[in-house]
């Protein structure tokens, strides 16, 4: 049985398996639709919690962020883990406690404000769209490899399937499907990094092969590490566990990271399925639990993979290179252009010396962010080179003398085909990664939907509408979402589904964390405080993202170099400090607003959660 | 039996979350990434990995697991010692 077969067999099973469990658990009511009727246990909500969370972004950006980056990836790995423990001890349970369906509702009663819902509701929206693209994007990378079409197709047919996924169950529906998505993930991502580790370290448990001894090359064994670190160093990149972002822009980012996790919307809600308070701080360390299976294993991955793939490539041939180059040269995931002429494959970083002992600086392979290729109906003589390789439109970069270039994305995928693991290793992973995409996707889009027909129809312009006519509205309002994400998904703003991502964190933590944090905390901060502080916090941290990310500003202008992804963690405290200012100058809440925050410390009676 | 001491409660609840949230910093932003060059040169290495690599990689998630577990152990006494515990699910 060939590769593709396999992976149509897996997807197929465990299509099959979601398409079951949505069908059987579809929501009969309105509050089963938003929050799956409040009696999810501790265990399922756990596992449904992490399978929301680990996007697409995660499952496969994250080990190809590690191998590329080394240390610097750490910021996604501590960022959105310890961004948990904060949603933890800081938000859920006391939302939890004041029982409503969604943040906006939250935003709504505690400032007592349309207006302050409604700002929420933008921030909602805005946050769930940027988030929704990254994933987008990830199942147009995971369809297009399967497939071997191209990423915009891809990106459709994933499209697709999501609206129809999640149109069918509602919350309840998503729940349950997402603990199977969960342990189709932890099996896919777990089993191939334990394959490498016993191949590469000679150790069962990844984990204490990273930190154990390279036992595969000839000669005697060396620290894992110590071994990446010089291959890095030799080949002209930086150490691997060294950095080179600064320390501040790391700080940031990583902080950034941390104050968005905890105000995400279509995290937050999750915790609104179960029972009680009790039984969200159970489920809160079910899901962290969860979670941490996949992350302390993405970095074992990433360091295995970069080993290998420069192993397997470096110096070889073409010829003799492994089949898989070709395989991901055809879905334009990679490309090699033979710049000296001689048949073999050079990889180098930008530190490689040249003959006067000076760094190149750069190592571009071609002069173009992606590989552009000749169109179809071209001569097969300028398809397809000397040696068997793809060719380009574009020109080479002769000024360095790298010659491979990949999309940073294909780690995870790339990873067994380099490990040569059994192909059904390679079917389960295609199967997580797609399960990854369609758990995060379905969250993020039952949360775009809601906030449209449930926030804004429902609560602020057409206070009158019946249930049945508010699912319809989160019906149109899912398609058109999508409609949108799908078109970035296809032109993303970074090529890179992690830092797409970053960028939806920074404007969760510039709004709602701080919002919600002070009125959780506080029973002075007001509705005119709290609304400036949002519009600031939010507005400064778009305009420095869209300043820098999309129309190009200069790299020195940047403020005390923090990079876009990280400015959001400025964002928060330009949100702190005008919300303190204008409530200390503007009246304090009414009396009914303070009982309550007062009454949202007392964790029994629960109640259930409305909507 | 209930009693209510809603001030004492939210004033022992809120301690527990300021340390577990001094213990949080530290595990990650401190030893992650502000102290991580200091760590990896002066603390010994876990494995074969320097120290600081190894708390930003594998260690602030192992700890902020422990938090977690700790925070929810810590809270349901304290509930139960206000008198709030909930019958259980």
């Amino acid at each position: 049985m060939n590769q593709d077969q396999l992976n149509f067999i897996f997807i197929g099973i465990t299509f099959a398996v979601y398409v079951t469990i949505a069908l059987r658990s579809r929501a009969g009511s309105t509050k089963e639709y938003y929050t799956a009727g409040g009696g999810v246990s501790p265990l399922a909500n756990g596992m449904a919690t992490a399978a929301d969370w680990m996007s697409a972004a995660t499952f496969i950006s994250m080990a190809g962020g590690i191998a590329a980056s080394g240390y610097d990836a750490s910021r996604f790995l501590m960022g959105w883990t310890g961004g948990f423990v904060l949603l933890t001890v800081l938000m859920v349970p006391y939302l939890r406690k004041f029982g409503k369906a969604t943040v906006p509702d939250f935003l709504g009663d505690r400032y007592y404000s349309k207006l302050a819902r409604g700002v929420g509701v933008v921030c909602a929206i805005f946050i769930c769209m940027t988030y929704i693209m990254g994933q987008m994007n990830g199942v147009g990378v995971v369809f297009s490899q399967l497939f071997g079409i191209s990423l915009t197709k891809g990106v459709l047919i994933g499209g697709t399937i999501v609206f129809f996924y999640a149109g069918l169950g509602g919350m309840k529906g998503i729940t349950y499907t997402q603990v199977a998505q969960y342990c189709v993930m932890a099996f896919a991502y777990t089993i191939p990094a334990i394959f490498i580790a016993i191949a590469m370290t000679n150790n069962v448990i990844p984990q204490l092969g990273l930190i154990g001894e390279y036992t595969a090359g000839a000669g005697d064994p060396v620290p894992f590490l110590e071994k990446l670190n010089t291959i890095n160093t030799d080949l002209g990149f930086s150490r691997f566990t060294d950095g080179k972002m600064s320390t501040i822009d790391m700080f940031c980012v990583t902080a950034a990271l941390m104050f968005g996790t905890a105000g995400l919307p279509h995290v937050i809600v999750r915790f609104f399925t179960v029972k009680n308070v009790k039984a969200v701080r159970k489920s809160a360390c079910w899901t962290l639990l969860f979670i941490a299976v996949i992350y302390l294993t993405a970095p074992t991955i990433g360091a295995f993979a970069r080993v290998n793939l420069i192993e397997s490539l470096h110096n070889t041939s073409y010829k003799e290179a492994p089949a898989w180059l070709g395989n991901f040269e055809e879905t334009g995931q990679m490309a090699w252009v033979d710049k000296n002429g001689d048949g073999k494959i050079q990889y180098f970083g930008p530190e490689k010396l040249d003959e006067n002992n000076k760094k190149y600086g750069s190592n571009k392979v071609f002069q173009a962010k992606k590989p552009i290729y000749p169109p179809e109906e071209t001569p097969t003589g300028q398809l397809i080179g000397v040696h068997g390789e793809r060719l380009l439109a574009v020109k080479a970069d002769m000024s360095n003398p790298n010659e491979l270039w990949f999309g940073k994305d294909i780690m995870v995928m790339a990873n067994p085909q380099m490990a040569g693991l059994p192909k059904w290793v390679i079917a389960l992973l295609m199967a997580g990664c797609i399960a990854a995409a369609l758990s995060t996707a379905a969250g993020l889009l039952l949360v775009l939907s809601t906030s449209i027909s449930h926030d804004l129809m429902k609560n602020i312009i057409k206070p009158d509408l019946s249930d049945k006519e508010e699912v319809r509205y989160a019906r149109i309002a899912s398609f058109v979402a999508l409609s949108v994400a799908a078109w970035f998904g296809i032109n993303p703003p970074s090529t890179f589904i992690a830092e797409t991502v970053a960028l939806a964190f920074g404007l969760a933590a510039s709004s709602f964390f701080p919002t919600l944090l002070m009125g959780i905390f506080s029973k002075r901060v007001n509705k005119e405080g709290a609304i400036a502080g949002m519009v600031c916090g939010i507005g400064f941290t778009i305009g420095y993202i869209v300043y820098f990310q999309f129309l190009d500003g200069p790299k020195d202008q940047l403020l005390l170099g923090i990079s876009p992804a990280g400015i959001g963690f400025v964002g928060m405290l330009i949100n702190f400090t005008v919300t303190f200012i204008v409530s200390a100058f503007t009246p304090a809440p009414p009396k009914e607003v303070q009982d309550m925050v007062e009454s949202i410390h007392i964790p029994s009676d629960a109640g259930d959660a409305s909507h | 039996m209930k009693i209510d001491h809603p001030r004492a409660h939210r004033r022992a609840c809120l301690r527990l979350v300021l340390i577990l949230l001094a213990i949080w910093f530290s595990v990650s932003l401190g030893c992650g990434v502000l102290f991580r060059d200091w760590l990896d040169l002066n603390m010994p290495n876990v494995g074969t990995a320097p120290f600081g690599f190894w708390m930003a990689q594998q260690g602030s998630i192992i700890s902020f697991l422990l938090i977690l577990f700790v925070y929810a152990w810590r809270m349901n006494k304290l509930d139960a010692k206000h008198g709030y515990a909930d019958e259980d699910e």
